[in-house]
């Protein structure tokens, strides 16, 4: 508790005044305002006004870099009235008063646009009628800027500071009178808006989760069978307890659930080094239970067998394609394979539990730490009132942070010693232990028309099954981009029993299939002769809006205007099509609709005659609709999610072997280096929409995006990742 | 056993294993955090700190051999005219993502810039590839070393 204390001391406002607080789901019909005490820290609030006039504004989402912690308060403090140059902004803890206190989706803007600028805008009607009371004037003569409450008639004016005991007092305003303010006079809301956190970052400030610091902790790692879901038969722990620094050292029994606490061996010591050390002597006879056939090798050979074959399960069907294919001028058919992958968060997954007469305190850098406190909760048999979940920045998410196998080792480990406890895995522990990004394979088959208009689309996709059922975000719609763009279509799945568990990551589904499909339409605008932009806007159409079917995740459908705008927009600023490339160099488009984000991007890439790739530049444009939150991090969001895409395509990719994981480190599996990273010019195109998300939408793209720029260059059709393992190479 | 390293300036007596890396020390026994973890077999960067101006990995240093070597880490590299003119570019740029691989950046960057006080983007690329950021912010990165450059000419 001190640690954190000492974390939060520089963003706390002094103690008192007005305190707003609302819980979102049905969002606030219940803003209610009281008066916050020195406590006021503790309590669920969104807003409080210290009596000098600085606003404490709550920031209830996991922060993992997405520039949530920002932006969130940025809706509040814009409706409130305030100066930006006041705020302050205090991290929620897990709390169930606060809605969706998760970093996943690219959710964040969606859900959150109105209702937390309600927030805002019900603090300042009760500003404004504690001042109209004040004065004895109707409310509705009075204005607000910048903290302050004005008269214009009299020439009046109060701070908020001076009103927030007063507005403590008024009637909590129903949400639907609400006045939100005109786009026009926004003053915060489309401001480039510097994150705050950046002063502390450049100085190393103590902020992320490994940081955690508690009174008495110990250091702890925890060693799980690398073939996951194995189980602990012996080992060697009573020697390991013998070694430096070692605190205690003990063998779990954990569950079947790969999401949960697993069997392992936890070695508790002074310091985390000396804990890792000592771990090395381990000796562990596991059971690894049924591998066989858990070889990436194996996979490759059963997607090609299971392809001669009917698909399991048809997705989609649409008119006839074997009667098209017959009447088309070109028929192509190819193989697109896209690797497992593991999210590679900088920070090694960690956390710090503190454990002591039945209560647990947690310090976790989560995506999603309501799960997390329920695992917790049902795994060491504590009520999840007794558990207090602390949300750290975290180095990293990108889906990795969804889970909470590190929240509950630590719970687990600090209960049996009896001690604070920060567990830290290794690099190695990360990329063995992740829940992976599926890999895929596509067994398509197009055909176009003599003018090459695409006729029809097959697709057999073999995927990953888990215990019997389609693998976490190893699925696809019915609706994957061309459907319903033309009459002839089928899709079609198969599945391979998988042990390694897989989850989301950054634009799940969409990061392979998005690679998978949008490479074969290239593939397929090139065998009819059309230019790549050309046959996107051609195959997309009229403008309309296509419903989504229904079901949990119908969303407000598909726009295909949209979609065509982006497209218009980067081939513009890339100057597509309008330059003569040397030889060697070529462009590719890459389009995908995600996450509610219409994005087309265009890569220009050179290959020279060793093989070498280099990536010269990527355009991006988005349409994320009529409202860029924060400009400054939305370019930086867009830039990080496309360069995301280019390292994967370029040095990314794991293999199993014995339902293990091969590779450990950034040696094998390369991450994107300064060397390699392009300029990347982003463009938002803005239309009159709904404000939606960033975290994820500019990633798809960018691979095909590459990969077609590649075939541009060099007439070789890159259908697997990553471009590592290709030779492309024109000298002997 | 027992070490004095000088760290930030000041003598730092610690008593640790003497193949304990440099990076655990700072973290763990001198309670400096920023110095960050990522790969432990120095790929990623990410614990870089300077031993007498040099950018090293602290990850793969042991505590033995440090000796009487000068390290500084990102706590202390806004004492010098170049740190404070890279932080500042950070600040103003707006740089970080996540932020856990900034501060090995700023180490080497702070390092290139002091060596080369006008960096060409070949020059960046040969000093900062080492140093991963896994949010892929290479390309605000590269523009805060040229304008910490420039404030440093000016």
């Amino acid at each position: 508790m001190l640690a954190r204390r000492n974390f939060l001391k520089a963003s706390l406002a002094a103690g008192g005044g007005l305190l707003l607080t609302a819980t979102l789901p049905t969002l606030a019909k219940a803003a209610t305002l009281g008066h916050a005490g020195p406590d006021a820290v503790t309590l669920n609030a969104y807003v409080r006004i210290a009596p000098d006039g600085r606003v404490t504004i709550t920031a209830k989402n996991p922060e993992v870099g997405q520039g949530i912690k920002i932006m969130l308060p940025m809706l509040i403090a814009e409706e409130l009235d305030v100066a930006w140059a006041d705020v302050q902004i205090e991290q929620a803890d897990l709390d169930p008063r606060y809605p969706a206190q998760v970093a996943g989706g690219s959710t964040a803007t969606p859900v959150n646009w109105l209702p937390l600028r309600q927030v805002g805008a019900a603090g300042r009607q009760m500003l404004i009628a504690a001042a109209a009371a004040e004065w004895g004037v109707p409310a509705t003569t009075c204005t607000t800027a910048a903290g302050q409450v004005m008269h214009a008639a009299s020439g009046r004016s109060l701070s908020y500071g001076a009103l927030a005991t007063k507005a403590a007092t008024q009637p909590v305003p129903d949400l639907k009178t609400l006045t939100l303010k005109d786009p026009k006079s926004f003053t915060i809301i489309g401001k480039p808006t510097r994150n705050i956190e950046v002063p502390r970052i450049v100085t190393g400030q103590p902020m992320f989760g490994i940081d955690v610091s508690v009174p008495g902790m110990l250091y702890a790692v925890f060693q799980k069978c690398d073939a996951h879901g194995g189980r602990l038969v012996s080992s060697n722990v009573a020697d390991i307890r013998k070694l430096p620094g070692v605190r205690a050292a003990f063998e779990v029994k954990g569950g079947t659930d790969l999401r949960g606490l697993l069997d392992g061996v936890a070695v508790v010591a002074d310091s985390w080094w000396q804990a890792n050390r000592a771990r090395q002597q381990l000796q562990i006879n596991w059971d690894e239970g049924d591998i066989a056939g858990q070889n990436s090798a194996d996979f490759a050979a059963t997607a090609v067998r299971m392809s001669k074959g009917r698909p399991e399960t048809i997705l989609r069907k649409d008119g006839d394609v074997n009667e098209a294919f017959g009447r088309a001028a070109h028929v192509v058919e190819a193989t697109y394979h896209y690797p497992f992958l593991s999210h590679m968060d900088l920070e090694p997954q960690n956390c710090t539990a503190s454990y002591a007469d039945g209560k647990l305190e947690i310090w976790a850098p989560t995506q999603n730490p309501a799960p997390g406190s329920k695992l917790v909760s049902a795994t060491l048999g504590i009520p999840e009132s007794a558990i207090k979940v602390h949300m750290v920045r975290a180095g990293g998410g990108f889906g990795r942070r969804l889970s909470n196998d590190y929240m509950v080792e630590a719970a687990w480990i600090s209960k049996v010693v009896g001690a604070p406890v920060k567990v830290l895995w290794t690099r190695e522990d990360d990329m063995r232990h992740d829940f992976y990004r599926p890999a895929g394979t596509h067994f398509f088959k197009g055909g176009v028309d003599a003018n090459g208009n695409l006729l029809a689309l097959a697709d057999h996709f073999v995927t990953f099954s888990q215990d019997g059922v389609i693998a976490n975000s190893a699925d696809m719609g019915p609706t994957e981009f061309p459907a319903r763009m033309i009459e002839h279509l089928e899709f079609g799945a198969s599945m391979i029993p998988l042990r390694a568990p897989t989850g989301p990551m950054r634009a799940p589904r969409s990061n392979g299939l998005g690679f998978a499909f949008q490479s074969f339409l290239d593939e397929l605008a090139h065998a009819g002769g059309r230019d790549p932009v050309d046959f996107a806007l051609n195959l997309l159409g009229k403008p309309r809006l296509l419903p989504d079917p229904p079901g949990p995740r119908a969303g407000p459908g598909f726009d295909t205007g949209r979609m065509a705008g982006v497209i218009r927009l980067v081939a513009e600023k890339s100057g597509w099509g309008r330059e003569k490339l040397p030889a060697g160099t070529g462009m590719g488009l890459g389009y995908y609709f995600s996450h509610l984000g219409y994005f087309a991007e265009i890569v220009k890439a050179t290959v020279n005659a060793t093989g070498a790739i280099t990536v010269d530049k990527v355009w991006v444009a988005g349409d994320i609709g009529r409202q860029i939150i924060n400009p400054l991090n939305a370019e930086n969001q867009a830039q990080g999610s496309a360069l995301d895409g280019i390292g994967q395509a370029l040095g990314q990719g794991l293999h199993l072997e014995g339902a293990k994981v091969v590779e450990g480190n950034f040696d094998t599996v390369l991450p994107l280096r300064m060397r390699q990273a392009p300029p990347v010019e982003v463009h938002f195109l803005v239309t009159d929409h709904p404000p939606t998300g960033l975290g994820e939408p500019a990633l798809p793209p960018a691979l095909p995006a590459l990969t077609n720029a590649i075939f541009a260059a060099t007439g070789k059709r890159i259908r697997s990742l990553p471009l590592k393992d290709h030779d492309l190479s024109t000298t002997a | 056993m027992q070490y004095t390293i000088q760290v930030n300036g000041a003598p730092r007596p610690v008593d640790v294993d003497g193949e304990t890396p440099l990076l655990w020390v700072l973290r763990d026994t001198l309670d400096l955090k920023g110095t960050k973890f990522g790969c432990g077999a120095a790929q990623c960067g990410a614990c870089t700190v300077h031993m007498n101006g040099v950018p090293i990995r602290a990850c793969q240093t042991p505590i033995a051999s440090v000796g009487t070597a000068a390290i500084t880490t990102i706590e202390a590299i806004g004492e010098t005219k170049v740190g404070q003119n890279i932080q500042a570019a950070w600040i103003a740029l707006d740089v970080p993502q996540c932020g856990y691989c900034q501060a090995g950046q700023i180490m080497s960057a702070t390092a290139l810039i002091t060596r080369v006080p006008a960096p060409t983007d070949h020059d960046i690329n040969e000093a900062m590839s080492g140093n991963v950021c896994r949010c892929a912010t290479y390309t605000r990165i590269r523009a805060a070393i040229k304008q910490a450059a420039d404030a440093g000419r000016a």
